[in-house]
């Protein structure tokens, strides 16, 4: 964990339509640590992760202002693309959502289209690679022909996982790549989770306090809309400042 | 408040076991009523399947008479040049009616010389052309050529008009004959079969009489209580009359023995004796009289070597004539008569000549006109769909276009011939009748159900795909071209050929921008003149030949069975492409 800011947030609010989603969050996202974001459903946690790779712009009805700097620089500046943006921070979603290609085309897909390579041997080496950081490289090495929807829950989530470090970010969002898996494979990315934390920023979305509590060092804290909290995840979970951070890690509500 | 415990017993009271069987009635009457609706359903088919193949049997057969021919040199070929272009102008109608007259030559009258010409196809003559041009070496030989039956005797070999149906005869005929009338006069009662046809004929006539007696009665009776006697009287007068005439006809057909006389709205009956053949004009049970075609002498016949044969259809209500037969009976009894597989009307573009007329130009023209129109509505209609679904915002104008799609899906496809008529046609100068024409209107009117199939198969690939390929940093047209286009491709495929399945079977508005003319020539691009399959079938139907008949059905038949290939196809180019995720 190093204090360097890899992506700052300042007065950020975020509007659907009439709907006030966030409302002046300001968070800074650190290099090489992993931050949790924490809340009850519909708090806007996933909201604000899908801010900082420009997600939103999919959705008409979002309007966002605030300042979002990466690296010093305005994400939302008319001179950044969007598509620029999201080759450097890799996302990966609740749900795995594998392309239905096979799994090796799965993982080539985002250095093709950037461009990262030259040649098939270094296609083939990224590909290895991205799988083997994504912990899934055993499982499936004798079946990259195989279509990734073949492969079991656990399994498409690394394989999702794979693909959005095979782009080579330098931020990866994952908006509760755990929801919906057994407790061994949670396990297995949880590890994997604390693995990249070595190369990237990782912003990790989650409704599980214990996940938090054993994969981040920093923890935020979401409640209708507001940041309540952001801090050290040890001091998050053991000495909440607000009250409500009091409540909800405690169970109280959430 | 509502106690749940409470209400949980209502699940075991007779009211809700009364309510479960209605549930279930409702769920039995609806599975009825489905298998009844495929029932009725399949039964229209089969009904429709029946007739249309059953009526389209005939056009799949032809009929041939051979003849021998005799290829005079100098008629062809005076100089024996045996240039192709010197033997293609000779006149082979000519030498055809030559080979008929050999054939039959007691057939001496104009009107009758004509009857004869009639049973060979007026495009036999060029086949026989064709023959001589490519082998000049026959000239000057007689050969036997089979010539095309014509639309009528092809129909009358196929029974079409009816069966000549040969009766039963045991006497011996004495025929005495002046050369060209004949009366034949059997031992026996041999003809009472034919006097008993026209006497319940007379009766029924005497019936009919009867009837119109009974209406001048009433009117009788009418205007006498209205006191209007001068009209009573004209209406009893009328009675009588009638009264009178079926009377005499009851008469007629009581009376044993007498004579009655044959016209063209009695059925035919045709004594053959050997070639020759007698037809009655006048009958009596034991014989008759009548016109001599062919060859006859004063004598005497045993039993055994005459027939008598009943055409029971008048020869006012048919268009092979009593001669007719007669020469095709001739030459079917000589083995010169064959009915063959008809590879013509698979190859043959369109004739006004029934006999001469093939699917081939139309089925042709149907091919131009759908390439044009796959090639223009494809990728225009997966283009706009894409951008309407993956790229087009949510604002009115895009709201308006949308709507105005779907209704134009529902446009009167005769409104896009329009359409055609006034901008392609008229304004860009596109050529009239060409598949070219035909294909930019049917294109233009495919597009609506293209863009909307593809939407909707679009609509259907999962936003986690979509978020995935942003997520990893793909453009929007990366997205959509790589992931959501190969997905949706199964419904596009379907939705684009029921489409091209609708724009085949279409007609109107062919018909304004002129593709429902008579059109011979198998068209060889875009830019020919040409018809399509639902116009050909359209115009057929149209003809008063009755040989269109079995040629319409038969190309609705052609025109289904491309019909099916297409639906494989989609069926086929959606299990192919079909992907789970």
């Amino acid at each position: 964990m190093t204090n360097e800011v890899k992506i700052s947030t300042k007065n950020v609010d975020v509007f659907y339509g009439d709907n006030h989603a966030i409302k002046d969050v300001s968070v800074d996202i650190l290099k090489n640590t992993v931050t949790a974001f924490i809340g009850p459903s519909g708090c806007g946690k996933s909201t604000f992760l899908r801010c900082l790779n420009r997600m939103n712009d999919t959705i008409d009805s979002c309007k966002i202002t605030g300042e979002l700097l990466m690296d010093g620089e305005d994400i939302y500046a008319k001179s950044v693309d969007p598509v620029q943006l999201r080759a450097k921070v890799g996302m990966v979603f609740q749900k795995p959502n594998p392309f239905p290609k096979s799994i090796f085309d799965n993982v080539a897909y985002g250095p093709r289209i950037h461009g990262l390579v030259g040649n098939k041997t270094d296609l083939e080496e990224v590909v290895e690679t991205s799988l083997r950081r994504a912990a899934i490289w055993n499982e499936v090495k004798d079946r990259l022909d195989a279509p990734g929807t073949s492969l079991s829950g656990g399994q498409q989530q690394r394989l999702c996982i794979a693909r959005a470090i095979a782009t080579a970010p330098e931020v990866l969002l994952m908006d509760e790549p755990a929801s919906s898996l057994d407790p061994i494979a949670t396990a297995q990315i949880e590890e994997l989770i604390d693995e990249l934390r070595n190369n990237y920023s990782v912003v990790i979305v989650t409704h599980s306090m214990q996940q938090a509590a054993r994969v981040s060092q920093k923890t935020a804290f979401f409640h209708m809309g507001d940041m309540v909290e952001y801090g050290d995840t040890t001091a998050i979970f053991t000495n909440p400042v607000d009250q409500r951070t009091q409540d909800y890690i405690t169970g109280r509500f959430g | 408040m509502i106690s749940m415990t409470e209400l949980s017993k209502i699940h075991n009271s007779p009211e809700s076991a009364a309510r479960l069987k209605k549930r279930r009635a409702a769920e039995w009457r609806l599975k009825a009523y489905g298998i009844m609706a495929i029932t009725l359903a399949g039964a229209a088919l089969v009904t429709l399947m029946w007739s249309v193949v059953g009526k389209a049997a005939g056009a799949f057969t032809e009929s041939y008479i051979t003849l021998p021919v005799y290829l005079a040199a100098d008629e062809i070929d005076p100089d024996g040049t045996g240039e192709r272009a010197i033997i293609g102008r000779a006149n082979f109608g000519g030498v055809t009616k030559d080979a008929l007259k050999d054939a039959f030559p007691f057939v001496k009258s104009r009107g009758d010389k004509r009857a004869m010409y009639d049973i060979i196809s007026g495009g036999a003559a060029f086949e026989l052309r064709e023959l001589t041009m490519a082998d000049p070496a026959i000239i000057g030989q007689t050969i036997d050529f089979r010539f095309l039956a014509s639309d009528i005797a092809d129909l009358y070999l196929k029974g079409s008009y009816g069966d000549l149906v040969e009766q039963n005869a045991g006497g011996t005929l004495t025929v005495q004959s002046d050369g060209k009338t004949a009366v034949v006069t059997s031992s026996t009662t041999d003809f009472a079969f034919v006097m008993a046809r026209v006497k319940s004929d007379l009766l029924a006539k005497a019936a009919f009489n009867r009837d119109q007696a009974a209406l001048q009665e009433n009117g009788r009776a009418v205007f006498t209580q209205r006191g209007d006697l001068d009209e009573a009287a004209k209406r009893e007068a009328a009675r009588d009359r009638l009264l009178g005439v079926a009377e005499e006809l009851e008469a007629r057909a009581a009376l044993d023995g007498g004579r009655e006389a044959l016209d063209k709205n009695s059925p035919s009956v045709l004594v053959r004796m050997g070639e020759t053949w007698v037809k009655l004009t006048e009958v009596s049970a034991t014989g008759g009289e009548g016109k001599i075609i062919g060859v006859l002498d004063s004598g005497v016949r045993a039993a055994g070597d005459w027939q008598v044969y009943l055409q029971d259809l008048p020869e006012a209500s048919r268009k092979v004539s009593d001669l007719q037969i007669v020469l095709i009976e001739n030459l079917r009894s000589a083995g010169a008569v064959e009915t063959v597989f008809s590879k013509r009307f698979f190859m043959a573009g369109d004739s006004r000549e029934p006999e001469l007329a093939g699917i081939w130009g139309a089925a042709v023209g149907s091919f131009w006109t759908m390439l044009v129109t796959i090639l223009l509505a494809f990728p225009i209609g997966v283009m706009a769909a894409i951008y309407l679904e993956e790229f087009a915002k949510k604002n009115w104008v895009n709201t308006f276009i949308e709507v105005n799609i779907n209704n134009l899906a529902a446009v009167p496809s005769i409104v896009y011939g329009l359409l055609g008529l006034a901008i392609f046609l008229g304004f860009f100068g596109v050529p009239r009748s060409a598949p070219l024409a035909g294909g930019i209107v049917l294109a233009v009117m495919t597009l609506p159900t293209i863009i909307i199939a593809s939407r909707a198969a679009m609509a259907a690939v999962p936003p986690s795909i979509r978020d995935a390929a942003l997520g990893i940093g793909a453009s929007k047209l990366q997205t959509a071209l790589h992931h959501v286009l190969p997905l949706s491709m199964p419904g596009i495929l379907t939705g684009t050929i029921i489409g091209m399945a609708r724009a085949l079977g279409e007609t109107a508005p062919l018909i304004m921008i002129g593709m429902v003319a008579f059109i011979v020539d198998v068209p060889t691009g875009v830019m020919d003149s040409a018809t399509v399959l639902p116009v050909q079938i359209y115009r057929w139907s149209d003809f008063p030949e009755r040989a269109f008949e079995a040629r319409t059905s038969a190309a609705i038949l052609v025109l289904l069975v491309f019909l099916i290939f297409m639906n494989g196809l989609a069926v086929f180019l959606r299990k192919r492409f079909e992907r789970r995720w």
